[in-house]
């Protein structure tokens, strides 16, 4: 895992060093900044250094300090700003995903037990349609129709009206209401298909036809036989999806104007921030490892044939 | 009861003549051919992306066939008194942004980039993809351990940070890498390709795995072909079926990959028109100005809509195991 991220981290390093056609140290002296001035700038941030002398200084303030140095642009600590951004992006991935799996479970259930009705029809009709909507539009038509500034119809908080948890739970839960429905809704929409679709194939195992022959309700049957056994597809993309989710969520935050982790990276990589571009890419990474982790852990719990 | 009778008595293919005919045998093709078009769903999918590509490619004979201005011409009297665009009319069916350019005409022509950009960054993906994960399944040992951490590495990537970071790093002044990628659809064709390879590469080498313990390999080696004729002459053809497949699922992913970029400003440049970007120049004012945001969205799903069908169907088509 290790290994990995000092991979990752290399990666980004020579992707933002040798790419960008723009210097870091004359965007920080900003248009009028004189030679001199980009010069002594490029000095304190260690610009003139070659890259692998800047890349050893910036591994080795992670390893011993957890360091990952100071934006550019702000001069804040970028574990500091990671930090402060990161209960947004909680807020908005937790939310969501309780939405999706609550909404998902039923819907796929229901479609693969009855397969090819009206029904399934119209779930799936509708779940392709879901898939098929970018998530920013969404968020727009959102907020047009219901959004209480300037939507048809005044029902819930619109853009920019975030408040962190712990200064009004109320106002939190009601400003996140819109962002948790539209980022739900297309993960709501792939995982009912892709639960109906494994569902379906469970169905067709012979442990199905003996657990009817035991005599056990149909209700038993599907929910701890069938669904037990096909919901092992999901627990992988729903590690993935999570981690991917906590790493930011850039079109979501940025449509609906959330300070998270997502908005962090998109504003840092405008301005050529690389030490907090660093920093996030780096922080995507390592929570998208750790649902893989975690996610061969599940397998152990979830499906008993696996063991360690 | 007596409707089967009558229907066996009427249908002529059930007549003596029609038995005597030989019995072709039918290629996979024509069976897959036979089932595609039984899925109606899939057929009106598919349908509809031919008219878009004739759309994309007679763009600006359509422009001229609906009288409307071209999606360039800034026109100053469809903006009112205070500078707000103008909604749908006769003139403007879809309205007006806030330059006064006909939407109608900006979301025709959008068709091209959203087309071009998914298109040619999946014939990209899946040829790269391909290729290493054959290399990969066929190889094995030390070959196979160095491709597949690689792409671990970049599945482990968060894919849409990357591309705004390349894309943007691309995006301004003269490029990237000494000006050898250029800013624009080509980055924007390059990042999606290197972001949707990495999944290729694995299916098509736990598929190649599998293959080429097959008795068939084994008497190609036997006969002594060598390692590119037994990859290209006997693994390939085995993998063209799972290709197709995901090559149609990932398409409209990519659609949205590529407006995704557009949408955050790093993908096509002004004042090129692509759906993604016209969602995000509407994006701060679309409290007045809701046809701006409306309509490309609308391009957008009915297009993405349109090939998850085709991938739905050709999925069905391609499975023997299918029950549909």
């Amino acid at each position: 895992m290790g290994v990995l991220l000092l991979i990752i981290s290399a990666i980004t390093f020579l992707i933002f060093y040798a790419l960008p056609s723009t210097d870091p140290a004359q965007l920080r002296a900003g248009r009028s900044g004189s030679p001199e001035l980009i010069a002594s700038i490029r000095h304190n941030l260690g610009l003139d250094k070659p890259i692998y002398v800047q890349y050893y200084r910036y591994v080795k303030g992670i390893v011993l300090h957890f360091d990952f140095g100071f934006s550019y642009q702000t001069d804040a600590p970028v574990r500091q700003q990671i930090v402060d951004r990161l209960p947004a992006t909680i807020s908005l991935t937790v939310g969501a995903v309780i939405l999706w799996l609550t909404l998902a479970f039923p819907v796929g259930i229901v479609s693969a037990v009855k397969r090819r009705s009206l029904v399934d029809r119209a779930a799936m009709g509708g779940a392709l349609l879901a898939i098929s909507a970018p998530v920013y539009w969404l968020g727009l038509v959102a907020l047009y129709l219901f959004s209480n500034d300037i939507g048809q119809f005044k029902i819930f908080d619109g853009a920019g009206t975030y408040v962190p948890i712990s200064q009004n739970v109320g106002t939190w839960f009601s400003s996140l209401l819109l962002p948790w429905m539209v980022l739900a809704a297309s993960f709501a929409a792939f995982y009912a298909r892709l639960l109906r679709s494994s569902l379906t194939e469970v169905l067709h195992e012979d442990y199905i036809r003996t657990a009817r022959a035991k005599g056990l309700s149909e209700r038993t049957v599907i929910l701890r036989h069938g669904v037990r056994a096909a919901i092992l597809p999901l627990v992988t993309v729903l590690g993935l999806d999570i981690g991917i989710l906590l790493g930011g969520a850039i079109l979501t935050e940025s449509v609906f104007n959330i300070p998270g982790i997502g908005r962090l990276a998109y504003d840092a990589i405008k301005a050529s921030d690389y030490a907090t571009i660093q920093g996030t890419v780096l922080f995507g990474a390592f929570f998208i490892i750790v649902a893989n982790l975690i996610v061969d852990i599940a397998y152990a719990v979830v499906d008993p044939r696996v063991r360690y | 009861m007596s409707t089967p009778l009558t229907d066996i008595a009427v249908d002529p293919g059930a007549g003596p003549e029609s038995e005597s005919v030989a019995i072709a045998a039918r290629t996979p093709l024509e069976l897959f051919w036979r089932r595609l078009r039984q899925d109606r769903v899939a057929f009106a999918g598919l349908v509809f992306v031919v008219l878009l590509i004739l759309m994309a490619i007679f763009a600006p004979l359509l422009v001229k066939l609906f009288g409307i201005p071209g999606p360039n011409t800034q026109n100053a009297q469809a903006l009112d008194d205070f500078g707000t665009p103008t909604g749908p009319s006769s003139v403007h069916l879809m309205g007006v942004d806030q330059l006064g350019r006909d939407v109608f005409s900006r979301v025709i022509y959008g068709s091209r980039v959203s087309l071009e950009a998914a298109l040619l960054s999946t014939f990209f993906a899946v040829t790269l993809g391909t290729i290493v994960g054959m290399v990969a399944g066929f190889y094995r040992g030390w070959i196979d351990t160095v491709l597949s951490r690689t792409l671990d590495v970049m599945l482990g990537f968060p894919s849409l940070l990357l591309g705004i970071g390349l894309a943007s790093a691309c995006s301004f002044g003269n490029g990237c890498l000494g000006g050898l990628i250029k800013p624009g659809l080509t980055v924007v064709i390059v990042v999606i390709a290197l972001a949707a390879f990495p999944y290729i590469a694995r299916i098509v080498r736990g598929q190649v795995l599998s293959l080429r313990e097959k008795e068939f390999i084994e008497a190609s080696r036997s006969l002594g072909a060598s390692d590119l004729r037994t990859i290209f002459r006997e693994i390939l053809p085995n993998l063209v079926a799972p290709i197709i497949v995901y090559s149609t699922l990932i398409i409209p992913q990519n659609i949205l990959f590529e407006a995704s970029l557009s949408f955050l400003g790093v993908g096509v440049q002004p004042p090129t028109s692509s759906w993604g970007q016209m969602i995000g120049d509407a994006s701060g004012n679309f409290g007045e100005v809701w046809w701006y945001m409306l309509f490309p969205g609308v391009a957008l799903v009915l297009t993405v809509l349109a090939f998850n069908l085709i991938g739905d169907g050709l999925q069905d088509a391609l499975d023997p195991k299918g029950d549909r």
